[in-house]
């Protein structure tokens, strides 16, 4: 019993913790892990956030609903228009507008090309965790086609404030099929180029294969939803399940890997920005002509009562729910935001990984911390 | 027989200062002499470096690199040189100060010490030791120990983490550097670098010896790219998990010395490389082709080291700017599995080589 | 056997993949043309913002120095930050006692540009100029007054 004792004494003694962050390299934004170490082995670890809490929510409740659009933007700055979308869409579906076809088939290309851009910047930092430093400046290049398209037809680049209540800020511009267009020949050279810089590199499969195994049980129970999720073969893709804006208008096939690694997560990415050039390429030709923006009450009251939207944002699913007691402004605002769930998982992915694997793991669950505190 | 024989100018400066001055000033006078020269060429070689360094790094990543700084950012490093030596040295806290104010200074001399060995041209080295190789060896591996020491003394969980990766890392490697050196020395029959050179008259090493030496040559690269702490094996610094490593704590000039003995240890390892696979300073020689040759011989030799060092810096730099950074168990891996058994093989197969006369 | 032949054919996959990652970086080194750098001070003359690109708040002024801005306040009420303050004053035109815009203050450093304002103006009195070198030394310059001086309401053109 003694003996017991003072093994564990020891063993706390020994404990070897290590502070990932606020400020670390690895965890691309303000995010605290506790890894608690022992050699070069992840014993376990916790993560504190809160380093970036702005109180998104509770400011929400303060704004009418067209200006909570613009703070959406903020959670996960990435995937920022697919965020706005959601709540538009809540509004939308609330006050029981329709809006026009024209309308849902820009915001579904937008939506593409914000996923496209968003995995283009994983796939830059993902290169650049595992220090291939080349990688990240290919991503970036690439992603910059995509901003200056969102440039020149939204105004934003990151950012891009483009929906709102009711349809649009403003129409296309009349470059924006052409540019788009010139994008896709563009990236589908540049997409196989990645695959041979790095999906193919030994070094880089080595490090991400069989590295931060989850479940389909685990990925559920922990709703790792997204390409991480998908990558262990959970099935959640909001875009098939309750299709949104032009998707039901559309073919293609939902990404689903059965491995559960980091291999699978990075390729679920990879796959996902091909399937994303597929839609973009079925709806670029056909946006039907018709109004970009329906007329709307200068003030939106919504009915009293609870809404929920989810969306497929680009690390997986974000939800709006909105209680509104027929105020101009919300009762309550909650967002379910993917990356709070994903990085809940993680604590579980890395427990007996090496602390080079708890970087893998991050990387290739893509979180942005903005989204985790909200 | 060689063009260009500075043996003739170094004695000829022997004896001239032999004639004024006791031998024991004469040893002092010409050790300060060739100290100032490797302090020149040292700030020269980490100056030019730095700057190529980040030249193609930019252009392999499709970006310009420094241009702000002089004609084509010329003059970067030698600015940042100055902000660096500007820099508040920062003491730790609980820090352990002699060791912590000593660990740069280890990095730095080892790379000094194995400088002197290296021949830049006929007659144009400050050590010929029958020893060479192995005397190569030993000093540099003197540098792991500074980084050791610097991770340690710091008083920092990361770059504790980062000395203990870099210790394993140095230790397992030095053995392929040493076994593939060893390749070309069963070949060579020599240790000392001025007659490995020399042998190369009639053909580089790399072709002579064939298979065996080019394996020698690739697991060289390879192993003395882990032991530089260069990128795909920099493990010890690794940026993206350990911040910088053994060196987050340093700063000013203190860190730059770290970081020029980076980039000597590189220039000595290519060096190296290009001395005993790629005949240093020889011409390339073909034998039956004596206009050619002629021609050859026209280009200084220096030229010719320099060329061949630079060729191998430049692989190195290609593949730290390409590939992603591997695992401390897959390093070990590597090392163990592949490389080492590789170079038993090869060096059995390079004597067998040398005993059945199969060379060129 | 079997595991002899994995460890080579391991051994020579690996090196070939190396390989093929040497060559993309490799074909980039030898075509400087792919480079996508832009030096920013440099190209100052050619580099043009798309129109939509959301730099400032600006209020477009007529070379009779009038502008649209009725200072109703809608994108003062719109601006989920508090950016736009907008302080008027009652002015005595044509017999009648008028509201007026006295100074349309824009807190640049305050602002999302969410658009809200430009969207919802009814006259359509402000825009989003190209402007983008906003960076100053002190915060109070980015408090800027829209409306220049002395300049007054766009007179309506009578038919």
């Amino acid at each position: 019993m003694e003996d017991i004792l003072l093994k564990n004494k020891l063993d706390k003694e020994q404990e070897y913790f290590i502070n990932m962050g606020p400020q670390h390299p690895s965890t691309h934004g303000v995010l605290r892990l506790l890894v608690n170490l022992q050699g070069e082995t992840v014993k376990d670890l916790k993560p504190y956030c809160g380093y970036i809490h702005r109180g998104i929510e509770k400011m929400c409740e303060r704004y009418t609903y067209s200006q909570i659009i613009h703070l959406t933007d903020r959670l996960d700055y990435m995937s920022a228009h697919i965020n706005n979308e959601a709540v538009c869409l809540l509004v939308e579906n609330a006050l029981q507008i329709e809006v026009s076809d024209r309308v849902k088939y820009i915001r579904t290309i937008i939506d593409e090309l914000t996923r496209i851009a968003s995995h283009q910047l994983w796939w830059a930092a993902a290169g650049m965790d595992l220090g291939a430093l080349t990688t990240f400046f290919y991503g970036l290049r690439d992603r910059e086609k995509i901003l200056d398209i969102f440039e020149e037809t939204c105004g934003g680049r990151l950012l891009v404030s483009y929906n709102c209540p009711g349809g649009l800020m403003y129409d296309i511009h009349p470059n924006f099929q052409k540019k788009v267009k010139e994008f896709l020949i563009y990236f589908k050279k540049k997409l196989p180029e990645y695959d041979q810089l790095l999906s193919g590199n030994v070094i880089f499969v080595q490090r991400m294969k069989n590295v931060g195994l989850l479940t389909k049980e685990k990925a559920i129970s922990f709703g790792v939803t997204g390409p991480s999720g998908r990558a262990s073969g959970f099935s959640s893709d909001i875009r098939k399940k309750e299709p949104y804006s032009a998707y039901g208008n559309v073919k293609f096939k939902e990404i689903l890997r059965e491995e559960g690694d980091s291999l699978a997560r990075y390729k679920c990415r990879i796959d996902e920005m091909w399937e994303s050039m597929n839609i973009i390429e079925q709806l670029i030709d056909n946006i039907p002509d018709g109004s970009y923006f329906t007329k709307m009450k200068p003030i939106i009251k919504l009915p009293e009562g609870e809404y929920y939207q989810r969306v497929e944002a680009c690390r997986g699913e974000f939800g709006v729910y909105i209680s509104s007691k027929g105020e101009k402004n919300p009762y309550r605002v909650k967002f379910r935001s993917p990356n709070f769930f994903n990085l809940s998982a993680l604590d579980h992915m890395s427990r007996n990984q090496k602390i080079a694997d708890l970087v893998a793991i991050m990387s290739s669950l893509d979180l942005v911390i903005p989204d985790i505190d909200r | 027989m060689f063009l260009y024989d500075f043996s003739e100018l170094t004695s000829s400066i022997h004896n001239s200062i032999s004639s004024v001055m006791s031998p024991l000033a004469t040893t002092v006078v010409e050790m300060v002499i060739a100290g100032i020269v490797f302090l020149l060429f040292y700030a020269l070689v980490g100056l030019i470096l730095v700057y190529a360094e980040r030249k193609i790094c930019a252009f392999f990543q499709c970006r310009l690199g420094p241009m702000r700084v002089g004609k084509w950012g010329l003059m970067q490093t030698i600015a940042d040189f100055i902000k660096l030596l500007m820099k508040e040295l920062i003491m730790i806290k609980n820090a352990d100060k002699l060791l912590f104010n000593l660990a740069p200074f280890i990095v730095i001399i080892a790379s000094f010490l194995a400088i002197g060995a290296i021949p830049f041209a006929k007659g144009l080295h400050a050590l010929d030791f029958d020893i060479g190789v192995l005397y190569v060896m030993a000093v540099s591996s003197i540098g792991v120990l500074g980084i050791l020491l610097a991770g340690w003394s710091s008083n920092n969980k990361y770059s504790l983490i980062g000395a203990m990766r870099s210790g394993a890392q140095v230790v397992s490697y030095e053995l392929s550097v040493g076994l593939s050196l060893m390749t070309i020395v069963v070949l060579a029959g020599t240790m000392q670098f001025s007659e490995i050179v020399e042998a190369q008259n009639t053909g580089w090493f790399i072709f002579k010896g064939h298979i065996p030496a080019l394996i020698a040559f690739v697991i060289f690269i390879i192993s003395s790219t882990a032991e530089t702490n260069r990128g795909p094996f920099d493990l010890a610094e690794a940026e993206s998990e350990l911040t910088a490593g053994f060196h987050t704590e340093y700063s000013g000039i203190k860190f730059a010395l770290f970081f020029l003995g980076e980039y000597m240890n590189m220039f000595i390892v290519a060096s190296i490389a290009a001395t005993v696979f790629l005949g240093g300073w020889m011409p390339l020689h073909i034998v039956g082709l004596d206009s050619f040759n002629m021609i050859m011989d026209y280009i200084p030799p220096f030229i010719w080291f320099i060329s061949k060092t630079a060729i191998i810096i430049f692989i190195m730099m290609w593949i730290k700017w390409t590939f992603p950074r591997l695992r401390i168990d897959q390093l070990l891996t590597l090392e163990w599995k592949y490389l080492l058994p590789i170079n038993l093989v090869n060096i059995t197969l390079m004597a067998l080589c040398v005993l059945n006369q199969w060379h060129f | 056997m079997n595991s002899f032949t994995k460890y080579f054919s391991d051994l020579f996959n690996g090196i070939h993949s190396l390989i093929t990652g040497l060559k993309v970086t490799g074909s980039y080194f030898v075509r400087p043309k792919e480079i996508v750098t832009q030096q920013y001070p440099e190209n100052r003359a050619t580099l043009k913002m798309f129109e939509r690109f959301k730099g400032e708040l600006t209020m477009p002024h007529n070379n009779l120095n009038e502008h649209d801005c009725t200072a109703c306040g809608i994108c003062e009420m719109n601006c989920p930050n508090g950016s736009i303050e907008i302080i008027s004053k009652f002015d005595v035109i044509d017999g009648k006692k008028k509201k007026v815009l006295d100074k349309y203050i824009y807190h640049l450093g305050m602002c999302t540009f969410c658009g809200l304002c430009v969207k919802t103006c009814p006259s359509d009195a402000i825009i989003f100029g190209q402007g983008f070198e906003h960076a100053t030394f002190e915060r109070t310059t980015l408090n800027k007054q829209l409306n220049k001086p002395g300049s007054v309401l766009k007179k309506e053109v009578k038919e």
